[in-house]
Order: structure tokens, then sequence, then C-alpha cells
């Protein structure tokens, strides 16, 4: 028996492995749950859709080859592309759920190897406006910078744009002490388990934030001791609050002034309360703002800093948060340093020891758009992610791919970005190999290798090592043991903000409790004494309300939202071959008002065109009575012409870089 | 670089100056001049019932930080006073100074009306002592003073903002009396049952009522003579009966002037180099007198004087009146004058004065063309969403009307009631009838339930929901003899 953490969320749920079972195990996080994608999180380990051998395109087909042949392709493509076109025509994406160790060594392997500046991953599309706004805010960003646990004892919880009852289905035992309130354009699950449901138009929370300030100043509920000693900007940031009266606000987001008032009344009155962010609310071209907005809410009620209360952001993927942390974003280096840092630069390079380092490179959906146009990268490696089902705009994302000279997809199964690519490398999953994720409390898991991996398969750690000795690097520059790797992310994290110097494998194993940043004790909760800016104090931000880039009109009358579904995990590539999975929920749906469908000639079980300015998606017709009448939601998780994100907009949040997922102008037509 | 004078510092002006700026942050395209007459900041005139209200400072609705203007490059001048506009040499006179223009904004507001009161008003037409109208900050800082908890106040004028204002005297223990000359509140945004709602309700919140009566006389230190020979005792009396727009400067200059400043499309006035916004303009007909439309003119003639968009244009402004009345939830839109049986129209109505609860809903062609809702706060909301995004309404239309009044579904049925193919566990998606089959081959306890189907093993929200399913199953066995 082995004990691990699940391949899945970024609740990271504790459970073991025997005999190629999964069974649960106790931990603070989970207590002892799991939801049915951890259930059955071992059926991919011996399934017959697992890639065990590299496969490399001949002929227009990809078919089987070896190790040597596909990385000699490989490697062969990038030498000629770089010394044809420069460094930065190689791009590299990777993914929030690769471990630290592999987010470190891609980032390394990038800079160093490739010598690229062009890198990001597809958090970039998950944890980048909470992390932006979080840096702006406290001068740090780590999702939760307090215990998950902590949430049991709160006597409120504002939790914004986040569904887990369906995306971390045990992280909800910790909400039931707790008198919920929900802000979610839909009644999920976890707004079905709320006191208080506000329910704003899609694309409106920032100004359903601005007006809760506003109601907590003008109800005298500002912490005003607080405010004067532990933060600075409030008066900016009230000037724009301060037009945001409650019936105004009710007026653009169809919340009620009664629940406005109740909600900050609820907030203020506990005895502890917290303000929690997911993709809702972040993933929206104003998103950075729409997040700072909601912690200027919780600055004014004195939340953050406090032991018993705060702001927290729920980290989606596996290691959502440590992958954000260790060199695999276009404008990072390891240890959440800053790549445009001199000082940062200067101690990368002597760990890494070399005397270059490439600069700040584009953002997810900037790198996949440039794909073979004049100037952008001519080949990409994919670690991790798949782009052409969890992109925006994803028709584009696929053209663009398909314009590449040379694309290379490392996964563990033929995920829909591999059968595109022209060189496809059979990786070790989870319970194959041995790493280290960050949860979503900034917690460091040590997850243990319990089963051998098929063979043919090899890690990703042993893909950049090999194709690293190709590009000419020396071998011991990159490491292929999982502990030798983050034996030198240590050193690399060493002084940076998410300090990672005091965590060992050995005190991993020991079963200690580490949150970053760890020198030498763990760090459960953050901020207590001062927060990280300079001068110790939080920072109210001044935002104001944009609305969605895309608004209703004759042609497109509806409102398209995504989302997930409890039964599948991100693309899918993984949980739609899972049987007990895929018959459960084994295709994609849009949820629509009985008089929405009515009125597009449509009914419950129909297939449904659902139609926006840059494409078409085909999904069966769920009629839900409490969907507003102009919103339709679909989820995310399907493939092929069931893709959502043939809708989404790849508008992107000028800070974050994050595109609008959220909010799009669509009709339905019956197909 | 284009030259902009914005006359008059207000919501209209303040708007324009940000619109403006929003689109020219860096001051390359418009110079800008703003004259304030007022010595103090702009300020958010909406927020002022909550000035008398106590909840917010006065210098919490300012507008503007003290170093905005310099901070955004406008030259703003504060307290002088503007004497005249001299269109041919496009120069404001300013004291004694002139301000040269290339585009000039009028965004003068306007000021209260005081109703012909014998005593109201004093020889030089500024309200006699002990009266003050609702209209500035400075008023508000007249009223606070003059509101001590337990002093009767009557407030002239039962319109929107006499109410909000009557709201907050009482809310500060004043003994406040609306004097209102027709028969019911509000009448331009409702009809007399909703009016006779709302006054039951803020009667229940202390404040008093004489409708249909007329002001006759102030008596100083005593009080208002009605018509109908009654008084009304008052320490101060509050007045808000109405605005007139400030147009003479306009008029002085030739301009074309009606009930406001008479402006097209494009809100130029008959001088195409002259503008005006906001209450001091009149539009197609309509003097608003409210904010959204002034913010709404500001943002096109930014678009147009900064050449952002220069064919922008103004098409009037769809206007939902609120009333902002602590505990009191009020919300009209649209032709509400429109009888239940009107042939061309489907009227809704729905009353329950005992619970303060009024709903009129008027439709057309399956739209919303009109609304009161008063005491369904949820109601309020969606209809309001409705009408401003021209949605067609739900065809249920009494729970549209109701909101969260209506019933919900029934929470918690009971396992018997629920199909075998109700998921229980929706963590692990395990129905009813995997959990009675699990049951019969065995599994009778919520434990060994969990064991055989997962049941209970994700959030845990089931375990009820399965432990009722045990005692139902167990109950429905035979029992041993």
């Amino acid at each position: 028996m082995t004990d691990t953490h699940c391949p899945y969320c970024a609740l990271q749920c504790a459970m073991s492995i025997t005999g190629g079972k999964v069974s649960p195990r106790e931990f603070p996080t989970n207590r002892g749950g799991l939801c049915q994608k951890g259930w059955t999180a071992a059926e991919l380990l011996t399934s017959p859709a697992r890639l065990t051998t590299p496969l490399v395109r001949r002929d227009g087909e990809l078919r089987p080859a070896t190790w040597d042949e596909a990385l000699d392709v490989v490697a062969d493509g990038l030498r000629r592309l770089r010394a044809e076109h420069g460094p930065d025509a190689v791009g590299v994406f990777g993914g929030g759920g690769l471990t630290n160790e592999k987010s470190y060594l891609l980032g390394k392997f990038a800079r160093v190897a490739l010598g690229t500046s062009q890198i990001d991953y597809n958090g970039r599309f998950c944890m980048s406006s909470a992390a932006a706004a979080g840096n702006r805010a406290f001068g740090l960003d780590r999702g939760m910078p307090f215990p998950v646990t902590d949430l049991d004892g709160a006597g409120a919880v504002l939790l914004v744009g986040g569904n887990p009852a369906e995306t971390m289905p045990p992280f909800v035992q910790h909400l039931r002490g707790a008198e919920l309130i929900v802000v979610d354009p839909r009644r999920t699950a976890t707004a079905e388990l709320a006191t208080l449901h506000l329910q704003p138009a899609p694309g409106t929370d920032l100004a359903l934030a601005l007006g809760l300030l506003h109601v907590a100043v003008a109800d005298g509920h500002l912490d005003e001791d607080y405010r004067r000693e532990r933060t600075t900007g409030f008066d900016a940031a009230w000037r724009i609050a301060a037009s945001w009266w409650p019936e105004r606000v009710e007026r653009v987001t169809g919340v009620p002034v009664a629940d406005q008032r109740a909600a900050v009344r609820v907030l203020a009155e506990a005895r502890g309360a917290y303000v929690l962010t997911g993709r809702g609310t972040e993933q929206h071209a104003s998103g950075s703002d729409t997040v700072s907005a909601w912690i200027n809410l919780a600055l004014a009620l004195g939340l953050p800093g406090r032991e018993g209360s705060g702001y927290g952001c729920l980290t989606g993927q596996g290691n959502g948060q440590g992958g954000r942390e260790h060199g695999q974003k276009a404008d990072q280096l390891p240890g959440y340093r800053k790549i445009d840092d001199p000082l940062a630069r200067e101690h990368v390079r002597k760990v890494w020891g070399v005397d270059e380092l490439p600069g700040p490179g584009r953002s997810a959906y900037e790198l996949l758009d440039a794909l073979g146009q004049p100037g952008g990268p001519k080949a990409l490696l994919v670690f991790g992610s798949n782009v052409v089902v969890s992109a925006p705009r994803a028709a584009h994302v696929a053209d663009r791919l398909a314009a590449l000279d040379l694309l290379v997809v490392a996964d563990l199964v033929l995920s829909e970005t591999a059968a595109l690519a022209d060189v496809v490398l059979p990786v070790t999953q989870w319970a194959e190999e041995s790493g280290t994720m960050t949860n979503l409390e900034g917690r460091v898991l040590l997850r243990q290798r319990a089963v051998a991996p098929p063979e043919g398969v090899r890690s990703d750690l042993d893909v950049l090592h090999g194709l690293a000795v190709r590009l000419g690097q020396p071998a011991e520059r990159f490491p292929t043991e999982p502990e030798v790797v983050f034996e030198e992310l240590r050193e690399a994290s060493r002084g940076g903000p998410a300090d990672y110097s005091g965590v060992s494998y050995e005190r991993l194993r020991r079963g200690e409790a580490l949150h970053w940043p760890v020198v030498v004790d763990s760090t459960p909760r953050l901020f207590l004494d001062r927060f990280a800016h300079p001068d110790g104090r939080a920072r109210f931000v001044p935002v104001d309300h944009r609305g969605p880039a895309e608004l209703p009109d004759a042609e497109y009358p509806l409102q398209a939202t995504t989302g997930r579904v409890l039964r599948h995990y991100q693309s899918g590539a993984q949980t739609r071959l899972v049987r007990e999975l895929a018959e459960a929920e084994p295709e994609t749906y849009v949820e629509v008002h009985p008089d929405t469908a009515t009125r597009a000639g449509l009914a419950e079980g129909q297939l449904s065109a659902v139609v926006s300015r840059r494409g078409r998606t085909v999904a069966r017709v769920r009629c839900v009575p409490s969907m507003r009448l102009d919103v339709v939601f679909l989820p995310f998780h399907f493939p092929g012409e069931g893709r959502a994100n043939l809708l989404t907009n790849p508008v992107l949040d000028p800070t974050s870089r994050m595109p609008e997922f959220k909010v799009c102008a669509v009709r339905l037509e019956p197909v | 670089m284009r030259k902009v004078v914005i006359v008059g510092y207000g919501m209209a002006g303040a708007r324009l100056a940000d619109e403006i700026r929003r689109r020219d942050p860096e001051a390359e395209r418009v110079a800008l001049t703003v004259l304030g007459d007022e010595a103090h900041p702009a300020y958010n005139r909406v927020l002022l019932s909550s000035v008398v209200a106590g909840s917010l400072p006065a210098d919490a609705v300012r507008l503007h930080d003290p170093d905005w203007a310099a901070r955004q490059r406008v030259d703003l001048r504060l307290g002088g006073s503007v004497g005249k506009i001299d269109r041919t040499r496009r120069v404001v006179h300013v004291d004694d100074t002139e301000v040269a223009y290339d585009a000039l904004v009028l965004a003068t507001g306007a000021r209260s009306w005081l109703p012909p009161t014998k005593g109201l008003v004093d020889a030089d037409g500024t309200p006699a002592p002990g009266v003050v109208a609702f209209r500035s900050l400075d008023d508000c800082e007249r009223i606070i003073a003059a509101a001590g908890p337990g002093a009767p106040v009557a407030v002239l004028g039962g319109g929107l903002l006499g109410l909000e204002a009557a709201r907050g005297l009482a809310a500060r223990g004043c003994l406040v009396t609306v004097v209102h000359p027709v028969g019911h509140l509000m009448e331009r945004q409702l009809d007399a049952g909703a009016g006779r709602v709302l006054a039951r309700t803020l009667t229940g919140l202390g404040i008093e009522f004489r409708l249909g009566a007329l002001a006759a006389e102030y008596l100083p230190g005593e009080g208002l003579a009605l018509d109908d020979g009654t008084r009304v005792p008052a320490e101060l009396v509050v007045v808000s009966a109405g605005v007139r727009a400030q147009t003479a400067l306009a008029a002085e200059a030739g301009i074309e002037v009606d009930r406001g400043v008479l402006v097209d499309d494009a809100l130029r006035t008959s001088d195409p180099r002259v503008h005006a916004i906001g209450d001091c303009a009149q539009h197609v007909g309509t003097v608003s007198g409210l904010v959204q439309p002034a913010w709404d003119q500001a943002a096109v003639l930014a678009d147009r004087l900064t050449g952002t968009a220069p064919a922008a244009r103004y098409r009037g402004t769809t206007v939902v009146t609120r009333l902002k009345a602590r505990d009191v939830d009020l919300a009209a839109l649209g032709d509400v004058h429109v009888e239940v049986d009107a042939p061309d129209a489907e009227v809704l109505c729905f009353q329950d004065p005992a619970r303060g609860r009024y709903a009129k809903l008027v439709l057309r062609d399956d739209r919303v063309t009109g609304a009161i809702v008063l005491g369904a706060p949820d109601a309020a909301a969606a209809i309001t969403q409705l009408y401003d995004r021209g949605l067609p309404a739900p065809t249920d239309r009494l729970a549209l009307l109701l909101g969260r009044a209506l019933p919900g579904e029934s929470a918690t049925a009971s396992p018997a009631d629920l199909p075998s193919s109700a998921v229980v566990c929706r963590c692990n998606t395990v129905s009813k009838g995997q959990l009675v089959g699990a049951w019969r081959a065995g599994a009778t306890t919520v434990s060994a339930l969990a064991e055989a189907t997962r049941a209970t093993t994700g959030c845990g929200g089931c375990k009820d929901a399965v432990c009722g399913i045990v005692d139902w199953l167990a109950a429905s066995q035979p029992q041993p003899v």
C-alpha cells in the first residue's frame, strides 16, 4: 500500500493505492472523502487507451517509433528551426497538473536548453487573475494564505464564482459550519447549499463587488481601525465604490438591493468571515480587477491577515499553485520570482550555471495565437495540456497548431491535441512517478510512486533530459530523479517569495505539514503580522466596472457561460476515458431556461447548435428553470463539435492576460 | 488641441471630465477647464439622502480627491461666478477673467423650486429661517444641524426625493410629516393603489402624511398651516417640491431655451459650439433631473469631443425609478398608468397591503413595458432586468410577479416518493435504485452502503438522505413473527 494524493484537482485528496485500487485516506483537506473522479482514478493506470510507445507522423499518420527515433526527430527539428529563425522560434506550453519538479525543469529547459522566452502554461487560463490581484493587494499570491481547515470555524463564507460541490466535493465539508453566500449566475449545486444565493448577470461581478463595498461602508461595517493600521488606498477605492450605490448595482447585476445588504450584514456580523473566489469571477477580461474588488471588500471588513478570517482563491488544477511558482509562466522564474527583476535573474542564473537568460515571453493565448505567424514560434512543445479543447476560440487555436512546422505533445493518452501532433511522447502519470504538488492552501505534498509504469513509457523529466542532451546540454544539468530536481528547486527558490528551501522529501515523507514559504518552519498562515508589501500594509486597489467585452445583440441575444461538471476534469482527456465517469456524463449539453428553449424551437433532450461570432457547438438541451432567461451554460470538457471553447471570446485581461471564458454572446438554433 | 470648457462641476460636469480623461488620459487631444460655482469639490447628489439618513458622512460623497484636477490635468476653477458667454469671440467671462473655448458645455444643473407658500421665502428669494430646500450638500448640513431626535419636521413634497429625505429624517428620530398636494404619493411613477400601500409602509416606519393638502402658510417656530385649516407642527421644513433647470446663462447668450436648454442627439444647443448635458438640458422634450441620463449624455459627449466616436448620438435613457429608503423596496418603470382590463396590454396586479406588497406588471408583445414592484425585492430586480434588456417575460407570469414569495419545490421528499433513478449521492453518482439494490444484497447500514456504493464518501452531504433510505427500507420489511 502506498500513500498518495488524487491526480485531479487542487484539493489533492489523500488516498492510498493497493494493488491498483484506490481507497480514501484521512487528511485535513479531504477528511477521508473522495468524489467519483478520485475513486475511479486508478482506472487509467491500466486503460487500453494508454499510450505506451512514441508516435511520429509519417505520410500524414502517427506511427509507432522508438524513443531514440522520436527524440531525434524532435531535437533535429528544434535545432533546425532555432538555427533558421532564432531561439524564440520554439515555444513551450506547460500545465498546472505537472508536478513542481516538472514545472521547474520545463521552465529551465525552455530558458537554458532552448534559450526561448516563449513559454507559458494553461494556468494562465486558470489562476492568473487571482494571482495578479493577490500580488497587488498583499504583495504575495498564495491561493489560500491559511489552511483549509481554518474554514471549519468560519461564521460566514462568501464564495464567488466557485462551484466546489461539483469541482472539489470533499472541500464542501469545510463549509458546513458557516452561513454560506454563493455568487453565481447559475443556481449550481453549491448555490443550493447556500443560505443566500446572489445571481448576477454574467460579467457583472465587478459591479456587485463594488456595490457590496458601498453597502459595507454605508451600513457602518467598515473596520476603521484595521483600515487605518493595516491598509492603504481606501479613499481612491471608495471614490469609485461611492458611485455604485446598491440600487444602481441592482440594475446592472440583477441582484436585489435587499440581498446585497443581507450578504454584507451576514459577513460583517459573523464570528469570522471569509471571501473566496473561483474561476467564475476570475475568467474575464476584467478578471484581475474583479478579484481586486472582492479583496477590497474583504479589506473593508477587516478580514485578511487575521486568524479566523480572510480572503482566498480556490485553486483549480492539481498543481495550480506550485505550477505558477516555479518558472513555466512567461514572466516568472522559480520561487515566484519576476523574470524582469535583475536580482532574481542573477540568483537563478547562478543556480543554473548559465550566463544568459531570456526575458519575458507571450502569455498563453497570445503564444497560441502567434504560432506559425510571422515572428511567432514555428515549433511548440506541449506538456500536460490539451489546448484544442481548453483554450478559448478553440478552432482558431487548432488552425494555429496546424500552421506549425513541428508540434510535439507529451501526454499519457492521445488527447485531442496529441492527435494533431507531429511527435507524441508517452509519459508517466501520477501513481507511476514521484513528485511534489502544492495544494490550494500552499501545502507541499509528496506523491510517491505506487506502481511501475507500463513498458515504453518515460517520465517528463526523462523526456526533457533526453532532448536537452541532444541539444548539447550537459547531462547533469537536467536530472531525471524527482528528488534531485527538487533539491535544485529548493536552491532556485531560496529567498524568493515562494521559498521552498526548507522543504525536503525527507520532511514530507515524515508527514510534516509544510506550507510555503519554508526556510526552516512552515508558514500555515501568512500576513498575520504584516502583508508582503515593503510597508507591511495591504493595498486597496481602485477598480471600476467595465462589463463583458461582448454584449448580446439582435443576432446573438443570449449570453453563454462555461464551466465544469463533477465527473470530468479540465479538457476531459483523462476522465472521458474512465468508463464509470463517461457513462454518467457521456456528452456535452447546454443548460437553458425552458422558455428560452421553447422560443428557440427546442425541447429537452434535443440537440441544439450554440453559435457565437467565433464558432458553433452542438450540445444536448437540458431545460433548467432556475437559469436566467438570457443565459445558457455549457461544460467545457468535451471534444470535437461539442467543444464549448469553440464559442469563447479570447479577449484578454490587460494585467493577467486571462481570456474571457465566462461570458460571450450566442444564439441557439435547432440542428 | 481642442479647448473644452465645462460650466458646472456637479454630477454631470464632473462625469464629463472623467469620461473625457478616460478617453484622453494624457491630455493630448483635449485641454479641459471646469468652472464650478460652489466652493467645494463635486459631490454625488444621489447619496445626499444617505447623508441625511446619517449612513454616510459628507466627505464620503465627494466625487473626486482633492488632487484630482492636478492629476488629471484639468484646469479646475471653483467658487467663481460665470458672468456671460460671448459666442462671437468664444469666451466665457468668469469674474474678471476670460476663458476661451472651442467647445463649451453647459452642465449648470437645476435648482430647487419653492412653492408659493406664504412666508416660505424671504424677500431676497432665499428660503426663510427654518426652511431648507433639499438639493445641495450645504442643504444637507443645514438639515442635519436642525434635525435632532424628537424634532418635528415637515417635508413639503411626496415625490421620490421628498420621501427619501423623510425616511432619512425618520431614521434620525425626527417626527416627520409629509405634506403632498396630490391624493397619493409619487403620482408620476405610481398608481393610486401602489401609492396607498407605500404610504402604509412608510407610516409603519413612523412617518405621517397629509395627502391632497396644500401648505398655505409657513409660521416660523410653529410649522405649516394647511389649506384645509389644519396645522403641521415643524421646527424645520424641508422642501422637495421639484426643480427647475438653470437656463439663465444660455438664455442670456441667445441660446434656445424651453424648460431646459434645448439639445439635439449630438447634445448640441442651437449654437453648435455649445453643448448642454444633465439637469439643465432638454432632449426631445425631456428634462430628466436624474443621474443616469446625465451620465449617458456625458459618455456620448466625451466620445464626440475627444474624437473617439465623432458620430456618437444620445438616444435617451430608459428610466427605472428606485426609492432609496431603508426597509422600503420600491421600483417603478415604464408606463404604469394602464388599467388592468386595458384591451391592448396584458396587465397583472397583486395587492397585499397588510404585508406592504404591491406589484403591477404591464406587458405588450410579451415584453415588460411598465411595472411597479413594492415590497418584493427579488421580483423588482428580475423585472428590471427584463425591462432593461428587452427580454421576453417568462411564461410563468405569476412566479415572476411574486419572486421568491412563491413556495419552492418541496425540499425533502420522503424516500418512498423518490424515483429509483434519483441521484442521492451526487459526488459519486449513486441513485436510490443502486442503494436499494445494495441494501437488498445485504448492505443494511449506512457504512455498509458506503462500502458497497461509495454513497456518502464524497462531501458527506447525503448522509441524512441515505439514513432515511435505510430507515425506510427497514420499516417496509415484513417484521419477523
